[in-house]
């Protein structure tokens, strides 16, 4: 199974974000442009960090923001930001953040074969340095390597 | 032998853990059922498990287990999974 949509609409490159919030918000806005989810999807994915803290940055300078299926998820798609200058989101390790994925998923059922296609893409440590300074979207596009 | 992935809504992160612990284990040549559950249900989830792999922020929440909680701090670094893994089932 391939990764959740990556179009071109759900790519940021170079945002201001002044807070880990912000950030989360912009990448929220990403997957709503790209039909993916409605607004109020950003506001859960900032509820998930503020319940469980930054467990969601899982790597050096990455952060995976995401809510559970719901309402405010209209189709699967993920959403990248990179940020033009990195924020904190408080992770003990892997702060600071220049790069929020957002992923969106209609149903629990059959998504971990996407999933596996993101460790697929990030587990070369190459990966995330390489989209943090990616010139474009189309850029991103390659580096993730989805249509 | 069971292992859970332990993260918030049990989709993401948890997700990316299950799959890298499945390789991992196919490199060292162990076999182990690997799931992924939301904190919400860790109890029941892990009642049975042998290892717990999670975030530092869910040690406390996750509480009293007969499994070991392992740490992990980048997801994406199979190197640093293996020797957590090795370490502990070995």
């Amino acid at each position: 199974m391939p990764l959740p949509p990556l179009p071109e609409s759900a790519i940021v490159i170079g945002a201001e974000a002044e807070t880990w919030r912000d950030a989360v918000r912009i990448a929220g806005s990403a997957l709503e442009s790209s039909g993916a989810a409605r607004a109020g999807y950003a506001e859960e994915m900032i509820r998930m960090i503020e319940e469980h803290g930054p467990y969601v940055v899982i790597a050096p300078g990455l952060a995976l923001a995401h809510a559970r299926p719901g309402p405010d998820v209209l189709r699967d798609g993920l959403a990248v930001v990179t940020l033009s200058t990195p924020v904190a989101f408080g992770h003990p390790h892997n702060d600071p953040v220049r790069v929020v994925l957002a992923l969106a998923i209609r149903s629990i059922e059959g998504h971990l074969e996407s999933i596996a296609e993101l460790a697929n893409v990030f587990n070369d440590a190459s990966a995330i340095p390489a989209i943090a300074t990616a010139p474009d979207a189309a850029a991103v596009i390659a580096i993730m390597g989805s249509e | 032998m069971k292992i859970v992935a332990i993260c918030g809504a049990g989709i993401g992160s948890s997700g990316i853990l299950k799959v890298n612990t499945e390789r991992v284990l196919k490199k060292l040549g162990l076999e182990a059922v690997v799931t992924a559950a939301d904190i919400a249900s860790v109890k029941s989830a892990a009642a049975d498990a042998q290892v717990i792999l999670t975030s530092a922020e869910f040690v406390e929440a996750i509480g009293k287990t007969f499994a070991d909680v392992i740490v992990i701090e980048n997801y994406f670094d199979q190197n640093e999974l293996e020797s957590k893994l090795q370490k502990s089932l070995g």
